[in-house]
């Protein structure tokens, strides 16, 4: 199409038309800042930090492999003015650490970014690699309202990024004014596996707006989906899946991990459960019996996704062991001392597992303590994998207790021996490879609403290789919860 | 067009002085002496007020895929198969929605519906105005414009119907989806159609067309044609206008009646087909069309 050159005037006419109306809109904000408690500077950094606090970037843990030389500024690039935040992404074999990242915090006691609906920033890189998470909310004190975007892919050339704030009505004091993390650029493949480079990229310009061009087109709640389920008193159930995407002026779709505390949350029934928001936001299973229906609305818009609970009550104890402890070595047991410690939320790819610690304090035990069991719902697959190994050469069983709700269900354990190497090493198809070993058994004919207590040899492949259990693998259920977890001599 | 756009922007807003100069200057401009529209006497409208079809009065349906009138695709290779069916053209509430499914019927994967006024309201010169809400997603293209109603000549001694684009087209307000703060306005005729038509892009500043409802509007006389969007003028096309943009060759045909037209197409060459992250099914929500003189 031929554009009709003639009319700049008309054109410049409305510009400044609209100039005029952008202008009235920031004397809005301003207005708002008499009344507010805090204050609503949008600038985070323009030529120098704004209003942040006096060491400016504070690092990730370098302890997590976060390297702090990688952050400076550069008065000799800018997108505006004269100066801009340079980041020198490491390499993997950079001995001060293999990522970049960390935050800004607000000098003061936070901001009120009510009046503002994204943060924006321009990036340029020295090459077109991408920021792994850009975001804002985190303060690394109460991270609250944490909010970023992943995959940030940039140009060699300066552009404009925005991060939509899910909803800044709850905005009203945040300290969180900026997040970032690198890692080295992957010009071979996607898999983080040594072979990036280090890699160069300029901020400037990060403030945050009102741009009034933003659509929020989606709010999920565990990932969109209705599910159910039943769980005991004094239980917990995570939130999770939790995202907003909006729609840009660009046409582009960005999707924003969002802070549940950004939703208001439905609960039809109180006396069945509540939502805690004290340390991590959680629904807390509180009555013996009935049903509520978990929603939520994001600035009185629907919210996708929801959980119908019902309590079954309280949850029997598992039986007590009552063997010596010389017999047994334990990895979850709060009858012995455990030989190490478990990660029992591995997070494997393709796994649906929600797994939860179930905490409560066991009073049929005469001198009280915290009774711990392992619930597990949704599970195809997932791991309970040993910090170190276990040496079972002199032992012959594992000792598991298992309590499920409903009948007909059947749950396989992989025992997993690592070999000399002590690396879990398997296949696409999660058998065993190079020195591993496992032995796998399906337990069936299990009786609802009981513990079971369950004994499977060490036996078939690892019979003679048990000196170095790294794990167990869970497969199927898909909902169960376990306890007393040993290997033993009888 | 976009880029052309902006560039003004920067290129003006720099100097600080001078804009505060140009502000007044364009103020008076835009504020006092050139006036947005001067017809004011209503001689058609609809209001959409009664639920049901669109009033037959003033509506025709064009249906299919654009087969029947030789044009697959409609020209442009459209994804859509325009239907009559409730389930993409219905007055709700006050409001016709026009709305875009993705569904397989006809041997085509989408469906969505185009209303005309040809042989109902067929007017020359005037003031046509529509208030809709637009969706939003890549491949989606709504379009509130004017055709001209042709006239038969002598071809070879023979009486032709006039085509496209001798007819002429006047393109109130296109829009893709993908782009949810612009909007364009347009003129075809000979010498100036397709891709070389004349245009402009209008954007809303903070502000999204699919958020709510906005006016889009021309004012035609014999001389010129004015676009508008909610009382803003943003492109003025005269005779003159056209002769330079063609280097003389293009032919100002807006002297004869025009009818109006309201579609979703879906997909083609202009806004790309729709992908994975378009939204369906989504509406054109017309408040109302208004035709003055």
């Amino acid at each position: 199409m031929i554009h009709n050159k003639l009319k700049y005037l008309q054109l410049i006419g409305l510009l400044l038309l609209s100039m005029i109306v952008t202008t009235s809109c920031e004397r809005e904000v301003s207005d708002a800042a008499i009344l507010a408690t805090f204050p609503t500077t949008a600038d985070v950094f323009t030529d120098n930090p704004v209003g942040l606090t006096d060491e400016f970037f504070i690092s990730f843990d370098p302890l997590e492999g976060a390297n702090t030389e990688a952050f400076g500024t550069d008065d000799n690039e800018a997108y505006l003015g004269s100066s801009s935040i340079r980041i020198d992404v490491p390499s993997p074999d950079d001995p001060n650490g293999n990522f970049v990242g960390g935050i800004f915090r607000d000098r003061g006691e936070g901001r009120n970014l009510t009046g503002y609906d994204a943060l924006t920033f321009w990036a340029k890189g020295s090459a077109t690699g991408i920021i792994s998470q850009v975001g804002f909310g985190t303060d690394f004190l109460e991270d609250k309202y944490p909010a970023s975007r992943t995959a940030i892919q940039l140009t060699t050339d300066w552009k404009k990024y925005t991060i939509p704030i899910p909803n800044s009505s709850k905005l009203t004091q945040e300290r969180g004014m900026f997040l970032f993390a690198a890692g080295g650029l992957d010009i071979v493949d996607d898999e983080p596996n040594g072979n990036e480079i280090g890699w160069t990229f300029w901020l400037d310009e990060i403030k945050f707006e009102k741009l009034s061009t933003l659509l929020l087109t989606e709010a999920l709640l565990f990932n969109g989906q209705d599910l159910s389920t039943t769980s005991f008193q004094d239980s917990k159930i995570n939130l999770f899946g939790i995202s907003t995407t909006f729609n840009l002026e660009t046409g582009e779709n960005v999707k924003v991990a969002t802070s549940p505390l950004y939703f208001d949350f439905q609960n039809s029934d109180p006396t069945v459960a509540e939502i805690g928001f004290t340390s991590e936001p959680v629904i807390n299973i509180i009555g013996d019996s009935g049903t509520t229906l978990i929603s939520a609305t994001i600035d009185n818009a629907n919210v996708q996704g929801s959980y119908e609970i019902t309590s079954l009550g309280s949850l029997p104890f598992a039986p007590i062991p009552s063997l010596l402890p010389d017999n047994v070595k334990s990895v979850f047991s709060d009858s012995y001392q455990d030989v190490v410690l478990i990660n029992f939320d591995p997070g494997f790819g393709g796994s649906t597992t929600q797994v939860s610690l179930f905490e409560r304090l066991n009073n049929t035990i005469s001198e009280p303590f915290n009774d711990q069991t392992l619930v597990y719902s949704t599970n195809n697959f997932t791991g309970i994998l040993f910090d170190g190994v276990v040496d079972a050469s002199n032992l012959s069983f594992m000792h598991v207790d298992i309590f499920i709700e409903d009948e007909n269900r059947s749950i396989e354990f992989q025992i997993r021996d690592a070999g000399d190497d002590r690396i879990i090493d398997s296949n696409n198809n999660g058998f065993p490879i190079n020195d591993d070993r496992d032995y796998r058994q399906t337990i069936n004919n299990l009786n609802p609403g009981e513990w079971n207590s369950i004994e499977i040899p060490l036996a078939g492949n690892i019979a003679n290789q048990k000196d170095n259990l790294a794990g167990i693998i869970l497969v199927g259920g898909p909902d169960f919860i376990l306890d007393n977890i040993y290997f033993y001599v009888p | 067009m976009k880029s052309i756009f902006n560039y003004i922007i920067y290129k003006y807003a720099a100097p600080i002085f001078l804009t505060g100069l140009l502000l007044v200057f364009i103020g008076c401009d835009l504020d006092e002496t050139q006036e947005v529209t001067t017809l004011d006497n209503l001689v058609w409208s609809d209001e959409f007020d009664v639920d049901g079809a669109p009033n037959s009065q003033n509506w025709n349906y064009d249906i299919g895929d654009g087969t029947a009138e030789n044009i697959p695709g409609w020209g442009n290779n459209e994804l859509q198969y325009y239907t009559d069916r409730s389930e993409n053209i219905i007055v709700e509430n006050g409001v016709l929605l026009i709305t875009a499914r993705q569904e397989s019927f006809e041997n085509r994967n989408y469906t969505s519906a185009r209303l005309t006024t040809e042989g109902l309201l067929e007017q020359q010169y005037g003031r046509f105005e529509a208030r809709i809400r637009l969706p939003y997603g890549q491949g989606y293209w709504p379009a509130f414009w004017l055709l001209g109603v042709p006239e038969t000549t002598m071809v070879d001694g023979e009486e032709v119907l006039e085509e496209w684009p001798a007819v002429g087209e006047i393109d109130i307000m296109e829009y893709l989806g993908d782009e949810p703060t612009n909007v364009f306005g347009t003129l075809h005729g000979p010498g100036f159609s397709g891709a070389e038509s004349i245009s402009k892009e209008f954007t809303l500043e903070n502000d999204r067309f699919d958020t709510g409802f906005h006016v889009f509007g021309i004012e035609w006389s014999p001389t010129s044609v004015n676009y508008y969007v909610d009382g803003n003028i943003y492109q003025t096309l005269t005779r003159e206008d056209i002769a330079e943009e063609t280097d003389g060759e293009g032919e100002w045909v807006f002297d004869r009646p025009f009818y109006i037209i309201l579609n979703i197409a879906v997909g083609g060459n202009l806004p790309g087909n729709p992908n994975s992250e378009t939204v369906f099914p989504q509406s054109m929500i017309v408040d109302y069309v208004r035709v003055y003189n």
